[in-house]
């Protein structure tokens, strides 16, 4: 019984097998999220003043970049039916470390802040592949230690930054795109190569989808799942260091406060099951965008927040109940 | 290849095991209340000071309850946090009129979030992860909007009913804590000594026997999240009574709170396996160590996170450890 943790996903004996659908539903159902972010592009077009600006629409792509970069890692560790809780905690270390070794030169400060992500992405994968203990416990536990170990870091302070390759960083850009998304762009790519063609990406799906059966075909699992957890940790401290370099600021006690849950979203609305087995990279990145165009929606109309996260909320539920049938959701 | 749990930790060669899962927290409860009795002396052990941990607990406890019934049901709640700030909003908004509606609104709406979830987990089949996430941000979204997105905040008048049972001493002992108590009591009874508590541990240790063996599995499933909500709101309620105010931005990230409190319990989040005793032992545990680490003074606060966070961790491998050694018939990866 090693597939515990899914059982809630398992078709029970009395569940009628997936019903064929009709061609529509179908195509609603595998492009759910794509459908949503069209309806929402085409009423802001129409209903929201200065929404097709490029200012705009820049502004938009460059606050989706820390989500999406975030996402991008929970994927690969949602695929091996797992779930990273910790990264929020590790964006706020790493953003705690740029100001300590900036001293050192800007390259330096943020290898350092990379290397501690690695670093706690591995102590994550450890506790789940060595010591078997359940990703979400194992994860959160270093979700509350690890936010409280940058504020130890930090003293609790928020550090402005004053540094012109940071600075170039977070807000310059390349031929009129941002830098960020540029880094987005390339790490998404390396994503899907991963994914589909190299070892470490077929084999995380595997184990995901089956992780006795991986293991009886000889597969690295441990391994494997450090690998995963330690490459989530590495993604979300350069979400930090990202953030820190576009604000300007290092802000231990709320960069990335909460980034989890919108990383799941993001992950889940794009598309990959919880119960692991099957990754969709661009369908995350279009849940990412789907949530900010969301919030995006509700600011420029001038609507409370308290109604963003019920939209939200509704939205997530409704993605998941038509791609529930799609095998394993 | 399935192993079929039941209500009862398998007890065969896994004395150390079994033992540990049980009594691993009380013991640990024990050992840590001594140590500090010793090192603090009057200022930990002193009827004040216990007072406070024992109020402080309460709401915690009333939460991680519900908490229990749901992950031994092999289902997960993430959306108590939110459930319990806005029951608190709602208790204050329901207080303008009198007392019954400021208990009756909280647990009606509440109520109602609770069903929510189950009918999505239990009857549509959409993993409880993904429901709760989504309720927890549903309940924190309606808990803003009840109060003006934060910027209204609802007093709640002194000489209510309810401010005054809220804030009353019965020989000495505060009246959520009185509460907690009794649900405890009332908890204890309905998960191990009637018909629905066996049927929670049997859907957690195989929904698909459990069905097999005609168990109303999708009206328990929705039951367990219902009392989880409604638990939540008790203990918001209760909150606002004490404070005598309804604030949207109580709670958050008091669902993991609750789910550590339930796992250093002994209760297994994969399901079928767990106690009350241990979870109240283990929500007890937690708040003493954020207790003992204020009686050391110096640390900051940050530093009780980092304990409290490490704790989490070294207790869970404990766990892990000794029911990997103790339990041959599940096989670990």
């Amino acid at each position: 019984m090693t597939e515990t943790a899914s059982r809630e996903g398992l078709p029970t004996p009395t569940r009628p097998a997936a019903p064929p659908g009709s061609g529509l539903f179908r195509r609603v159902r595998n492009h759910g999220v794509s459908l949503a972010i069209g309806v929402l592009l085409l009423f802001n077009l129409l209903f929201t003043p200065n929404f097709a600006t490029v200012g705009n629409l820049r502004l938009q792509l460059v606050q989706v970049v820390p989500i999406a970069i975030v996402a991008l890692g929970m994927a690969l560790v949602v695929a091996t039916e797992g779930i990273d809780l910790s990264v929020g905690s590790v964006m706020a270390v790493a953003a705690a470390i740029i100001p300590l070794y900036l001293g050192y030169g800007p390259w330096l400060a943020v290898a350092v802040g990379l290397v501690a992500g690695a670093v706690v992405g591995a102590l994550n994968g450890s506790l789940v592949a060595f010591c078997g203990v359940q990703p979400i416990i194992a994860t959160l536990g270093v979700l509350v230690a690890g936010r409280a170990a940058a504020l130890v870091l930090a003293d609790g302070r928020l550090v402005e930054i004053f540094d012109p390759t940071l600075q170039t960083l977070g807000n310059g850009s390349v031929l009129g795109v941002p830098v960020t998304l540029v880094i987005l762009a390339v790490l998404a790519t390396l994503v899907v190569v991963t994914v589909r063609w190299s070892v470490v990406g077929r084999r995380l799906v595997a184990i995901g989808g089956n992780r006795a059966a991986a293991r009886l075909a000889g597969l690295p699992v441990r391994r494997t799942l450090l690998t995963v957890y330690v490459l989530s940790g590495v993604l979300a401290a350069l979400a930090g260091v990202l953030n820190t370099a576009r604000l300007g600021a290092s802000d231990p006690s709320f960069v990335g406060l909460l980034i989890e849950l919108s990383a799941i979203t993001a992950v889940v609305v794009g598309g990959t099951p919880l119960s692991g087995g099957r990754i969709r990279v661009i369908g995350t990145l279009l849940g990412a965008l789907l949530m900010q165009l969301i919030a995006a929606t509700v600011i420029q109309h001038d609507l409370p927040d308290s109604l963003a996260r019920m939209i939200q909320a509704g939205i997530i539920v409704v993605a998941v109940y038509v791609q529930r049938d799609r095998g394993g959701a | 290849m399935t192993t079929v749990r039941t209500g009862r930790p398998p007890v065969t060669g896994a004395g150390l095991a079994s033992l540990a899962r049980r009594a691993g927290a009380p013991l640990v409860l024990a050992l840590v209340l001594v140590i500090g009795a010793v090192a603090f002396g009057e200022g930990f052990a002193g009827p004040q000071n216990i007072r406070n941990v024992a109020l402080d607990s309460s709401y915690l406890v009333l939460i991680a309850v519900g908490m229990t019934f749901v992950v031994i049901s092999g289902g997960i709640d993430l959306s108590v946090g939110s459930v319990f700030a806005l029951a608190g909003v709602l208790a204050a908004v329901g207080a303008q009129w009198g007392s019954l509606p400021a208990v009756a609104l909280p647990l009606l709406v509440c109520g109602l979030i609770g069903l929510l979830n189950g009918v999505l987990i239990g009857r549509a089949r959409i993993a409880p992860f993904i429901v709760t996430l989504a309720t927890l941000l549903f309940a924190r979204g309606l808990a803003f909007a009840a109060s003006q997105e934060g910027n209204k905040v609802y007093l709640i008048p002194g000489d209510l009913t309810l401010t005054r049972i809220g804030q009353a001493r019965t020989l000495g002992v505060s009246t959520p804590v009185l509460v907690a108590v009794g649900v405890f009591a009332v908890a204890l009874v309905v998960l191990n000594r009637t018909r629905f508590g066996q049927a929670v541990y049997a859907i957690g240790g195989s929904p698909e026997s459990a069905e097999l063996m005609g168990l109303p599995v999708a009206r328990v499933r929705v039951s367990v999240y219902v009392l989880s909500a409604l638990l939540a709101a008790v203990a918001g309620i209760l909150v606002a009574a004490q404070t005598s105010s309804g604030l949207p931005t109580i709670g958050e990230g008091r669902e993991l709170e609750a789910i550590a409190a339930v796992v250093i319990g002994g209760t297994l989040l994969s399901g079928g396996i767990g106690t009350l005793t241990g979870t109240l032992a283990g929500a007890l545990l937690l708040k003493v160590i954020q207790n003992l680490i204020n009686q050391v003074g110096t640390l900051s606060s940050y530093y009780q996170q980092v304990v409290s966070g490490v704790f989490l961790l070294l207790v869970v491998l404990i766990q892990t450890g000794l029911s990997r050694r103790g339990r041959v018939d599940e096989e670990v990866p």
